[in-house]
Formats: C-alpha cells, sequence, structure tokens
C-alpha cells in the first residue's frame, strides 16, 4: 500500500462566526493575506516532510472558500515538483467539468510530469456542485464535456507526429502539437473518484485507479462495480490493488486520548466542507432528474453506516463514530494500523490510502507528530501488508 | 363551445414531440415558461374557445425527445420554424411566455412567414442592462421559497407540496428544470445579439408583463418592446412573472384582444382564398 498526504490548504480562521457559507459566497475580505501566505508556505512545508519521510503526495483544488486555499491545482503540482524528490504527485482531482480548455490541461501536466521527472498522477474529475457557481460552467451535460475532454487530453499526450486536428461537439483546436511531452509515457496514470456505481463501472472498463472519498463502509459496493466494469473487457484477471484508493482521516499519537484530540481538527474537514448556502449546492445538470425528483419527495439518499450498518452524521458525529464508519483512522500506530488493514480487507484489498493528515487549525506541530509517527510507526507495516 | 382534439402534433421532423392541443379556430403557438408546460392550462382553455392552442412541451422538457443537435436556443427556434413549415400552420399566433417568450423571439427575428401576431409575456432574452448589473433574477441559486416568491404574486402558487404529487409528475420538474439550464445557464437567460435583431419583428407584437413580475421588471419590458417596432406594452395587474398562472383570465383577456384583428385577418384570407 501507497500512502499519500493530502492537506486542503484550508483558512480556518474563519471558520467560526461565519454567515452561514463558508464556500462560493464568503467576500475574500475576510481573509488577511499575509496570514494566507504564513499558512501556504508551512503546507508547503509540511509535504516536504512527507516527501523526506517516504509518504507520497496528494493536491486538489476548491474555488472561493475558505476551506481550501488550492484555488488551482496546476499551482501546488508546480511548487511540488520542483522541490520534492521522491514523492508521487497525486492530483485528485483535476476538475476537468469547471475547465473551458483542455489544451491547457494537457500542457500544465505535461510540463509537471516533466519537471517532476514522472512522478505526476492525473486525477481527472467533474468537479463538485456548488463550484459550478463559480466557474459558470453548466452542469447539464458535464459528463459528455468530461469524456471529451479526458479523449483530448489523451491524445494530445500520445500524439507525438502532431499536429493533429480537433473539431468536435464542445472543443476545437487546429493545430495541437504539445511541448513538452508528458515524461511517463505513453501518459501519466490516470485517477478517477466517484460515488456512483455506474461511474465506477466505466472505469473499471478502463483500468483507472478508482478512489472512493471518505465514504467508509458504504465504499464496497462502488468497488464492487469497479471489478464488474474491470471484467466486462474479458481480461482474465481481478483487478489489482493498486487500482483502488480510498482516502480517508487519519490522527496518530503515542497515545490515544492524544490521538483523539488530534482527530478534533482533522476532522474539521468533515464539519465545515459542507458549510455552503442552499442555493450553490444542487445545480440544475449535476444529479439527475431521477435523484433530483426523490430528494423533492424527501427520499433522502443513503447515509454513511458503520460497519455493522449503523448511519452516522459526517457533519456531528461523534470521534468513535467516524473511526467506526472507516471514515477516520485514529489511535496508537498498533491501532491506526489494524482500523487500516481492516478497513482493506473489507473493500477487497486497497493499493493506495489517501490520508487527509492534516485539516483546519491543526498545528504544524501536531501535524509533523502525525505524519512522523505515521511514516516510521504504519507506513512500513502497510507498505509490507 | 370549443371541442377538444388531444395530440394532433406529435412530432417534428420525426422528433416525439409532446403537445397539448386543444379548440379549433386559428392557430395559436403557445411557447411556455421554463417550469414546463402544465401550470398554464387555464389560460389555454379560455384561447382555446377561439383558438386551436398548440402548447408544446420544448424539446428536451418533459415529454418531448431533444435531438442531439439542439443545445440551445438558436436551435429550439429552428425547431418550432420546422414545426409550423411542417403542421401547416399559416397566419399563426405565437404566445412565448418567459423563457417561451425568447424562443419566440428568436422565432420571429429569423421569419414570420407563419405568423400573424405575436405575444411576449414577461420574456427573458434580452441584455439591457451594463455587465455588472444582472436583468434576470437568476433561478438557478436561489432558494425554492424564494424563487416562488419572485414568480407569483397570488398566494396560491406559492405553495407546493412534492409529497403528494405522483412520481412522474415530481419528475417532470426536474426534467424541466435540467432542460431549462442546458438552454439557459450562460449566458445567463438570453442571447447578447438577440436585442440588435429584434428590429426585424415584423408582426404586431403585444409585450404583455405582470406588474409585479420578480424576475424580470416592467423596465425590462419596457425596454424589450421598444426594440421591436410594430409593439404595444401593457400590464397586469396583481400578476407576478407568469400571469398566465396568477390572472389567467387577464392573461387571455389581453392575448384575445389584441388578437381579434388577426382573426378577422384569418377569415378575409379563407375568404379569399
Amino acid at each position: 500500500m501507497r500512502v499519500y498526504h493530502f492537506s486542503e490548504q484550508a483558512y480556518p480562521d474563519v471558520w467560526e462566526g461565519h454567515p452561514g457559507t463558508l464556500r462560493v459566497s464568503l467576500p475574500n475580505g475576510r481573509m488577511d493575506p499575509d496570514r494566507a501566505a504564513d499558512l501556504l508556505h508551512r503546507y508547503y512545508d509540511e509535504w516536504l516532510l512527507a516527501d523526506e519521510l517516504g509518504l507520497d503526495i496528494m493536491v486538489n483544488e476548491h474555488h472561493q472558500t475558505a476551506t481550501c486555499m488550492s484555488s488551482t491545482c496546476i499551482v501546488a503540482l508546480s511548487v511540488l515538483a520542483r522541490i520534492t524528490k521522491k514523492a508521487r504527485l497525486l492530483v485528485l482531482g483535476y476538475p476537468m467539468g469547471h475547465r473551458p480548455d483542455p489544451l491547457r490541461a494537457a500542457e500544465e501536466l505535461s510540463t509537471i510530469d516533466v519537471i517532476s521527472r514522472g512522478r505526476l498522477d492525473m486525477g481527472f474529475v467533474k468537479g463538485v456542485p456548488y463550484e459550478f457557481a463559480c466557474s459558470n460552467q453548466n452542469a447539464v451535460g458535464v459528463m459528455d464535456r468530461f469524456w471529451e475532454a479526458h479523449d483530448f487530453v489523451l491524445k494530445a499526450m500520445t500524439t507525438h507526429d502532431g499536429p493533429f486536428n480537433w473539431e468536435s461537439e464542445h472543443f476545437h483546436y487546429r493545430n495541437v502539437n504539445i511541448w513538452p511531452r508528458p515524461y511517463q509515457a505513453p501518459h501519466p496514470p490516470i485517477w478517477s473518484t466517484t460515488a456512483s456505481r455506474g461511474t465506477a463501472r466505466v472505469l473499471g472498463a478502463k483500468g483507472y485507479v478508482m478512489a472512493c472519498l471518505g465514504s467508509g463502509y458504504n465504499s464496497r459496493p462502488i468497488y464492487d462495480a469497479y471489478r464488474e466494469g474491470f471484467a466486462t473487457l474479458g481480461r482474465g484477471s481481478e483487478p489489482s490493488a493498486d487500482r483502488f484508493a480510498y482516502l480517508g482521516l487519519v490522527a496518530v499519537a503515542d497515545n490515544e486520548a492524544k490521538a483523539r484530540e488530534r482527530a478534533v481538527h482533522v476532522a474539521s474537514y468533515l464539519r465545515t466542507s459542507p458549510i455552503v448556502a442552499p442555493e450553490f449546492r444542487n445545480p440544475p445538470g449535476y444529479l439527475s432528474p431521477e435523484d433530483n425528483a426523490r430528494i423533492l419527495k424527501g427520499q433522502t439518499p443513503p447515509r454513511t453506516r458503520t460497519k455493522d450498518g449503523r448511519p452516522i452524521s459526517m457533519f456531528d458525529g461523534s470521534i468513535q463514530d467516524l473511526i467506526d464508519a472507516g471514515v477516520l483512522f485514529c489511535g496508537t500506530p498498533d491501532q491506526v494500523y489494524s482500523q487500516i488493514v481492516e478497513f482493506s480487507d473489507y473493500c477487497g484489498g486497497l493499493g493506495h490510502l489517501l490520508m487527509m493528515g492534516q485539516a483546519g487549525a491543526m498545528s504544524h506541530a501536531d501535524t509533523v507528530d502525525n505524519l512522523t509517527l505515521f511514516a516510521k510507526e504504519v507506513l512500513p507495516r502497510l507498505k509490507s501488508h | 363551445m370549443s371541442r377538444k382534439v388531444e395530440g394532433r402534433i406529435s412530432s417534428v421532423r420525426g422528433h416525439r414531440i409532446d403537445v397539448h392541443e386543444v379548440g379549433e379556430g386559428p392557430p395559436l403557438l403557445f411557447l411556455g415558461a421554463g417550469i414546463g408546460n402544465d401550470p398554464g392550462r387555464a389560460a389555454i382553455e379560455i384561447l382555446a374557445r377561439k383558438f386551436r392552442v398548440i402548447a408544446p412541451s420544448h424539446p428536451g422538457f418533459a415529454g418531448s425527445e431533444r435531438p442531439r443537435s439542439i443545445t440551445t436556443v438558436d436551435d429550439l427556434s429552428y425547431f418550432y420554424l420546422d414545426l409550423l413549415q411542417e403542421h401547416s400552420l399559416s397566419g399563426a399566433v405565437v404566445v412565448g411566455v418567459s423563457f417561451g417568450g425568447w424562443i419566440a423571439s428568436e422565432i420571429a427575428v429569423k421569419s414570420t412567414a407563419h405568423i400573424s401576431r405575436l405575444v411576449l409575456a414577461d420574456a427573458v432574452g434580452i441584455k439591457i442592462g451594463d455587465r455588472e448589473t444582472r436583468d434576470i433574477t437568476d433561478v438557478f441559486q436561489i432558494t425554492e421559497d424564494n424563487l416562488r416568491k419572485a414568480i407569483f404574486a397570488t398566494p396560491a402558487p406559492r405553495v407546493v407540496d412534492y409529497k403528494s404529487m405522483t412520481d412522474a409528475e415530481v419528475l417532470a420538474i426536474t426534467q424541466n428544470r435540467e432542460a431549462l439550464a442546458r438552454f439557459a445557464w450562460s449566458p445567463y437567460m438570453h442571447n447578447p445579439k438577440l436585442k440588435d435583431r429584434l428590429h426585424r419583428i415584423a408582426v404586431p407584437t403585444l409585450v404583455l408583463w405582470g406588474a409585479e413580475d420578480g424576475v424580470v421588471s416592467t423596465a425590462y419590458g419596457r425596454a424589450y418592446c421598444a426594440a421591436i417596432p410594430a409593439a404595444a406594452f401593457a400590464t397586469i395587474e396583481n400578476a407576478g412573472h407568469l400571469a398566465q398562472i396568477d390572472q389567467p383570465e387577464d392573461f387571455a383577456r389581453h392575448v384575445l384582444d389584441f388578437t381579434s384583428g388577426a382573426l378577422t385577418a384569418k377569415r378575409e384570407t379563407t375568404g379569399a382564398a
């Protein structure tokens, strides 16, 4: 198992006393640029430490939010490609549904792959619902655009006798011939993420790495749908564990009480991430008409559950609830190791743990201790699991 | 008394379309608002005493197929020009409400060969304000309560109970919401080029506005009217953005008064032929 350190690079100073939203419409006058600079430098220091400790790195992006200052993953990847040495650099994800220009995606990601000498993993995602209010891309038809952009980026990365022409439904280019081409051949590995069984089957058929994000013990049916998709191409074998990733929160310490204190900070991601004004939460076209009809009829989607089926709330469930649900791995190194292995076995084997090792107001000292203890006491055992 | 004839038109160029069709007489193409076809029926029943009313659910809206090539309001306007031609509707009155008014304008700037009169009721589709002023209330990012308050001036339609509806009725609502966003998400509810094309509308036009429209103001309506050569402006009291729902009788009366000339013209044309 590989383990990636992930932080959303939050600006937590304004989380208290917010006006009902932390995303889209919270005025940026609430932010102090000097404080933001200090935080961002600190978060990069922690990724550097992760690299030195033998962890890999995951970055993402969000828009117009105090929960995540990474407003374009390309900036984070660019910095990390230059300053880190060994870590894989996973972007999960590059929000293709919010991007108007896949040529730029192909150029930027190829350049980062070259600078990092082939350490890029490309996670393509459609983007979160409330950020269609920011990008102004249309959520209606987003998956059509996503797959055309995907096809285009791969062709741009794998065509070496170009230029080629592209005139299709959504994108138009006359001379596609990217310089530099990617370092990895034929292109950096492709990842994606989904909570939908239908999309999981598509990803399985393509053989891409699929991540479930914090869905805990609800995740197994998604991984199984991937396996069904993988089998459709007449492949002789089951997908290997390295096709499966899971994002979980991690709080480890040398004693359980300290770990649980740390967990409160890591879990603050779950407590703040959904705070967005209701009018931005569900743009038309993001969910299917059938799903939206079920919501209007009051049929809410399934909640997160513990291994034994008890529903819990990510927003205000207790630390123990989050541990029981497989959303948070928390405790001493032995406990965390056991929780991760139990969860991975339940899912049928995971090749990648995407570890939220810092969130919210968790201090630098706490983060350093969290990462260091994990890397020294848990990672070696997971690598041989 | 009108005789109901259901479903006379069911396709255009082979594409299935759900049409609420009622009444006999000269054709009246009723292009409904983005919330879908159903709520305007009270006004339509009154209009059907004089007209053959043809009220389609737009392509991509509930019950109507969307050919893959139809992705813009411009495409919708060609679809309806095809409908008028394929089904030999001559001298048609075209009534467009809200989003349907945008479609009606896009049709009329292209051709009025099949159209005798145009009614634009609380129509969207043009840009009148500066770049930092949103002319049209953003129906895609507003809570449902606030949206209903913006749309309706009377209390009854402000209340909706999804749980008492059938699954099919609720699904039609969510399909319509998605379809509207496909066509109107960005540029939001307008075509930046349309205003400069309105001078081409060559038939008498009534621009009809709910006096309490909370989605597009009467000032917007007057600007719309001013850009069309032979257009008159009228308001309906105690009516919001969908006046045909708030005040169906007044709405129908305005349309009937305005089109009485069209009915006469139609008879004259028939007599001469």
